[in-house]
């Protein structure tokens, strides 16, 4: 996670103060990223829901059209096999006088016709207005039944036809009758009673195959099953739904079954039947395939959504890194300017300090050795010890002030790279005689130890000053007092020369270990570190083409290691040494 | 041999010149180009030591007029200016016989002087 997480996220500018810094990279990053994977996403998201519901909502009512369809069509289908019987029982009842009904034979023949033309019927009565059947031909014995106490018998004298349920004969077989009366001008009626086989409506009606595990099936007005069903039980069942109320067209309607499940109904009251033909289809299973495709939808979706997330933040980051290492490199360049403009004033100071010291320093050297020739050279003054000791005195003090003096004047010369022949144990000297006063007084050894085979390096005297001074400098403010500084001078190669600065002083930790080098990182701020030290050293080994890097564990020292090569590359090095020489 | 030091100090080049007539060599000094350059008219040199910084007129101009006047002539530049490395650069482009860096080791001034006579 933490290798993850960009640059930029946890960066402050401590340089910034109070204007703050331009960029917040955070902010940038969620700002970008949110507003990219918005602007993506909400059309997408908002699309692929409206696209859903309304899909969803057409296959619905797709469903629904169909089942009416297929329930209005069934429907047609009974009412003509009802109609069609009993147009056929109307025209023999009234194509056949009573009379020649009940001659023997004639029965037969009509029985025998209906059952080439139509199949299913079983049998054929004719019953008198009492209710006694006249003549009948069938399996069954019942010639002279009386049926007037009979429901139906009354119900066909009312309304002039009768359709039964469906009930189990002596045979055991579920048939229906179909009774039609006639009614003569002088008042007299009878009536042509004949039973129906139900196998042919059962093959009408099992026939279909209907989607989502659908039945076909019909009921009577009490919900006794009519017909065989797959799923809601034989024949005079009950069925296990509520009986749908009357309607005189097809009705469609959802709703659940016992367990719960949605269902789809379809029903049609048969008219001048007892019959209602239901279709219930399961919903879950209609909407199966539909289930399947919203499946793959779904998983195109999640995975255009991962991508298009993934894009957007991959791409922000890249970018928002991108602008960082920019203003990073802006940042490094504007503090290099400050602070090479800076050393150029502290030069500018240092060598004024120099040189004006220097000049009556020369005076006081002159008059001190004039006083020295004097005493050794002129008799009247000779031989006085005392006052030679003194001069002799003055003038060791110019010297070590003049050694003060020259050095400041040559730290402060170089602004630019000046290549030069540099034996870097000198160089090396010369900077820790800075350090000699300072690690006296704190008691904080110092030892340098040079390879033999050191060679001259190729490189510029006055960087090499500055890095080396400001990485003792550092290992001095690390160490406690009595501290130890161990400089190593080795080489690494044919084109490398090692420098390893190490001190025992408070180490520098982990976390900080990485950022040592960036430009005003410091753990000093506060007492006067400005963290432009390290950051400006590394830029200066960079310059003279080496590299730096450090090791360092708190509490037990801290390590550089400074890699110079013995070469330059020396495209620069005319102009430069040129330049330096103007004063 | 006969020497002429210049340099804007004075209170520097006559203390110069007076060390230098202690160890026996006759030694004159002056304050300015302007004056050396008056200087060489009536007197013959054979090595002048020139500070290089010095007011209108400086070390590296001065040189070049009075080598003009006078073919023969040595020269030794001092300087208090600038480290050491810097100033042999300098010097030797400007055509120094020899380059001392302020303050100046008045035995290194006579062993040198006698080194560049012998040349």
């Amino acid at each position: 996670m933490k290798r993850l997480k960009p640059k930029f996220w946890n960066y402050r500018d401590v340089a910034a103060g109070d204007r703050g810094h331009p960029f917040n990279f955070r902010r940038m990053w969620k700002l970008t990223i949110s507003l990219t994977a918005g602007v993506a996403l909400i059309p997408l998201i908002s699309l692929a829901i409206v696209d859903y519901q309304v899909t969803q909502r057409s296959i619905e009512s797709e469903n629904l059209l169909r089942t009416a369809r297929l329930v209005s069509n069934i429907g047609r289908s009974i009412s003509f096999f009802f109609t069609q019987r009993r147009a056929a029982l109307d025209f023999v009842v009234k194509e056949y006088a009573f009379k020649t009904l009940n001659e023997p034979g004639t029965l037969e023949d009509v029985l025998q016709n209906l059952k080439i033309s139509f199949g299913g019927i079983t049998d054929i009565g004719l019953i008198d207005p009492m209710g006694n059947q006249r003549n009948y031909v069938g399996p069954h014995k019942l010639l002279g039944k009386n049926y007037s106490e009979q429901d139906w018998f009354k119900e066909v004298c009312k309304r002039g036809v009768y359709i039964s349920d469906v009930f189990l004969g002596f045979r055991q077989l579920p048939h229906i009758v179909i009774a039609i009366k006639r009614t003569l001008p002088n008042g007299f009626f009878y009536v042509l009673r004949t039973t129906l086989d139900t196998a042919m409506l059962d093959d009408l009606l099992s026939g279909l195959e209907l989607a989502g595990k659908g039945d076909i099936f019909m009921i009577n007005r009490e919900g006794t099953l009519q017909t065989p069903s797959l799923y809601h039980g034989k024949v005079l069942d009950k069925i296990s739904l509520s009986v749908p109320k009357y309607a005189p067209k097809t009705r469609v309607f959802e709703g659940k079954n016992l367990d719960n499940a949605p269902i789809i109904i379809g029903y049609r009251y048969i008219s001048e039947t007892p019959f209602i033909l239901v279709v219930v289809k399961h919903k879950r299973e209609l909407m199966r395939s539909w289930n399947e495709t919203r499946m793959e939808l779904l998983l195109f979706l999640t995975a255009s959504i991962i991508l298009i997330v993934g894009v957007v933040i991959g791409v922000s980051t890249y970018l928002i890194n991108k602008i960082y290492w920019a203003d990073q490199a802006r940042i490094a360049t504007l503090h290099q300017v400050e602070y090479s403009n800076k050393m150029a004033s502290v030069g500018r100071l240092a060598a004024g300090v120099a040189h004006e010291i220097n000049n009556p320093l020369a005076i006081i050297n002159e008059k001190a050795g004039l006083l020295k020739d004097l005493i050794t050279f002129k008799k009247e003054y000779k031989g006085n010890e005392k006052l030679l000791g003194l001069a002799d005195s003055i003038l060791s003090s110019v010297k070590r002030a003049s050694t003060i003096t020259k050095r400041l004047l040559s730290f402060s010369r170089h602004s630019e790279i000046r290549i030069q022949n540099i034996a870097l144990k000198e160089v090396i000297e010369e900077v820790l005689s800075f350090f000699e006063k300072e690690a006296e007084y704190r008691s904080i050894s110092i030892s340098l130890e040079a390879a033999e085979n050191i060679p001259a390096i190729e490189s510029d005297r006055g960087k090499l000053q500055e890095i080396f001074l400001n990485l003792f400098n550092n290992a001095c403010s690390a160490m406690e007092d009595g501290g130890h500084l161990d400089i190593r001078i080795k080489r690494k190669d044919v084109n490398d020369v090692l420098v390893t600065v190490a001190d025992d002083g408070c180490g520098i930790p982990k976390e900080d270990l990485e950022r040592i080098f960036e430009p005003f990182f410091s753990t000093r701020t506060k007492m006067g570190g400005t963290g432009l030290g390290l950051s400006l050293t590394a830029n200066f080994v960079r310059e003279l083409g080496g590299k730096i890097s450090v090791e360092s564990e708190p509490g037990k020292g801290t390590t550089f290691t400074v890699t110079l090569p013995v070469k330059m590359e020396r495209k620069e090095e005319t102009t430069h040494a040129n330049s330096a020489d103007r004063r | 041999m006969r020497i002429l030091l210049i340099d804007d100090e004075a209170e520097l080049v006559s203390t110069l010149a007076e060390r230098l007539s202690i160890r026996g060599i006759d030694a004159d000094w002056v304050c300015s180009g302007k004056d050396a350059l008056k200087k060489i008219e009536g007197a013959s040199y054979d090595i002048a030591v020139v500070d290089i910084k010095m007011p209108k007129i400086g070390g590296i101009q001065l040189k070049r007029m009075m080598a003009e006047k006078n073919p023969g002539m040595k020269f030794i530049f001092m300087t208090g200016h600038g480290s050491e490395a810097d100033f042999r650069a300098g010097s030797e482009e400007a055509g120094a016989d020899y380059y001392l860096v302020k303050p100046v080791d008045i035995e290194e001034l006579m062993t040198k002087m006698k080194e560049v006579l012998e040349k």
